[in-house]
């Protein structure tokens, strides 16, 4: 799920984060932004993608998963997403 | 090219407001010497109108918020009013003297994920900090709220204005930052009142101090970069913005005016009789604020500092004429490098005429 410890706004296509913790700025792409906003603490990342991305971007089901636990594991690692096996029941808010 | 900026070329080209300054108060516990706002309560926006306005914010898609004053903590909801602009994923700073941050201030200011807080301090001895601000003991708790603050993890900055009653305890601020392990930054400008007033912009530093401030070693990394001569302006220098004001930025008032900038008193609209977003699309005042290129500035345009020069469009304004020089500015570029600038040379020129008085 998306931390609560971020600035976070789309700018276009692009989504400008910052970690409010460390001031790491990024800007995620057009995909990544559609899966970041999806992480809602309960739907599995397997999920997101086959309801986000392989219903709208011409690409296979396992490639974009892969791609997907990478670009997840990346943003876990400056704390801009948590990951867990389990549902994360923390209140997130919508707005970007 | 760094991302930040790259984001905000791309926030210029869409017309988005990246980075809004919002002042919840005017009020104050302290009076500085050097402060151009009048503390009276002329009507503050509530907390339900500054709750509607920052999702109007979020909307446009403002990213970077400064909340400031006056003294923030002068409102009791402004806690409140930081957590709605994090649950808006804001990115927060927050402008204060620090007086009324205790710890359990400090500890609210994390747990909402506030970026970063500046504090201003004007000297490391209270009988000179306490004298500007006309608060004695205020040196004292500005210093433990910084301590506060620090303890949480917070990233804090002090902001020291110069004036002449303070310049010489500059390096002793810098040592107390250090002590402090928090940022320092220094401005060594003073900005008129709000109602044009000017007298206390004699505050200010001497051209000698301000020269000795551009070769501080421990301010500047690169002296002789910063201090050299300005290159020749090409072409993109005469097509470029004077600055953010109104282009990606705009400030907005305790009682709901919009401005260019905070130093730019120039009326746009006012947030309670109009959305946010149609004073930012529609405004003539910041049309025509984005419409000036350097090319356009009256004398400026002409000045060898034009592709270099910190000129403000909002103390040009103040001056005057939004689209002249801004002497503060002047003076900065020839401590800075010693190349008159062309305003400078104008005075020089005309300072030895004979002045005619009219007889009627």
């Amino acid at each position: 799920m998306r931390s609560s410890a971020i600035a976070a706004r789309l700018v276009g296509d692009e989504m400008m984060v910052m970690s409010t913790a460390d001031s790491t700025f990024f800007t995620l792409s057009e995909i990544a932004t559609l899966i970041w906003q999806a992480a809602d603490g309960h739907t599995p990342l397997s999920e997101i993608v086959r309801r986000k991305i392989c219903s709208e971007f011409e690409v296979a089901p396992e490639e974009a998963l892969r791609d997907a636990e990478q670009f997840v594991a990346d943003l876990s690692d400056h704390g801009i997403l948590r990951v867990s096996t389990h549902p994360i029941r923390e209140h997130t808010t919508d707005t970007a | 090219m760094s991302l930040l900026a790259e984001m905000n070329q791309k926030a210029l080209r869409l017309g988005i407001p990246i980075s809004v300054h919002l002042d919840v108060t005017y009020r104050c516990n302290e009076r500085c010497v050097h402060c151009y706002l009048d503390h009276d309560d002329h009507g503050e926006m509530t907390t339900a109108e500054i709750r509607d306005l920052l999702a109007q914010l979020a909307d446009a898609g403002v990213f970077f918020l400064t909340l400031s004053g006056g003294e923030v903590f002068m409102r009791r909801d402004f806690l409140e009013v930081v957590a709605e602009a994090r649950k808006l994923l804001f990115n927060v700073k927050v402008k204060t003297n620090g007086v009324m941050i205790g710890e359990e201030e400090a500890r609210q200011m994390r747990h909402l994920g506030a970026e970063q807080i500046q504090i201003s301090v004007y000297s490391h001895r209270p009988e000179i900090h306490d004298a500007i601000t006309k608060l004695p003991g205020s040196l004292k708790k500005t210093i433990a709220a910084i301590k506060f603050l620090k303890l949480q993890g917070l990233k804090v900055t002090i902001a020291n204005v110069l004036m002449t009653s303070n310049v010489a305890d500059n390096r002793g601020v810098i040592e107390l930052a250090k002590e402090l392990g928090v940022g320092y930054s220094v401005d060594p400008t003073i900005t008129p009142k709000m109602d044009g007033e000017r007298s206390i912009l004699d505050l200010g530093i001497s051209g000698t101090n301000l020269h000795e401030v551009f070769r501080d070693r421990t301010l500047i990394d690169n002296v002789d970069e910063f201090c050299a001569p300005p290159p020749v302006p090409g072409e993109e220098v005469m097509e470029g913005y004077p600055c953010s004001a109104g282009h990606t930025a705009c400030y907005i008032s305790p009682y709901g005016d919009m401005y260019p900038c905070v130093q730019f008193p120039l009326p746009c609209g006012n947030v309670r009789k109009q959305r946010f977003v149609e004073i930012w699309r529609d405004s003539s005042q910041l049309k025509q604020v984005r419409s000036i290129r350097a090319k356009d500035l009256h004398v400026c345009s002409s000045c060898a500092h034009v592709g270099t020069c910190t000129r403000c469009p909002g103390l040009a304004y103040m001056e005057g004429n939004m689209r002249g020089p801004s002497t503060a500015d002047c003076e900065k570029s020839f401590q800075r490098t010693g190349i008159p600038t062309a305003n400078m040379m104008n005075r020089q020129r005309t300072s030895g005429l004979v002045q005619i008085q009219a007889s009627f």
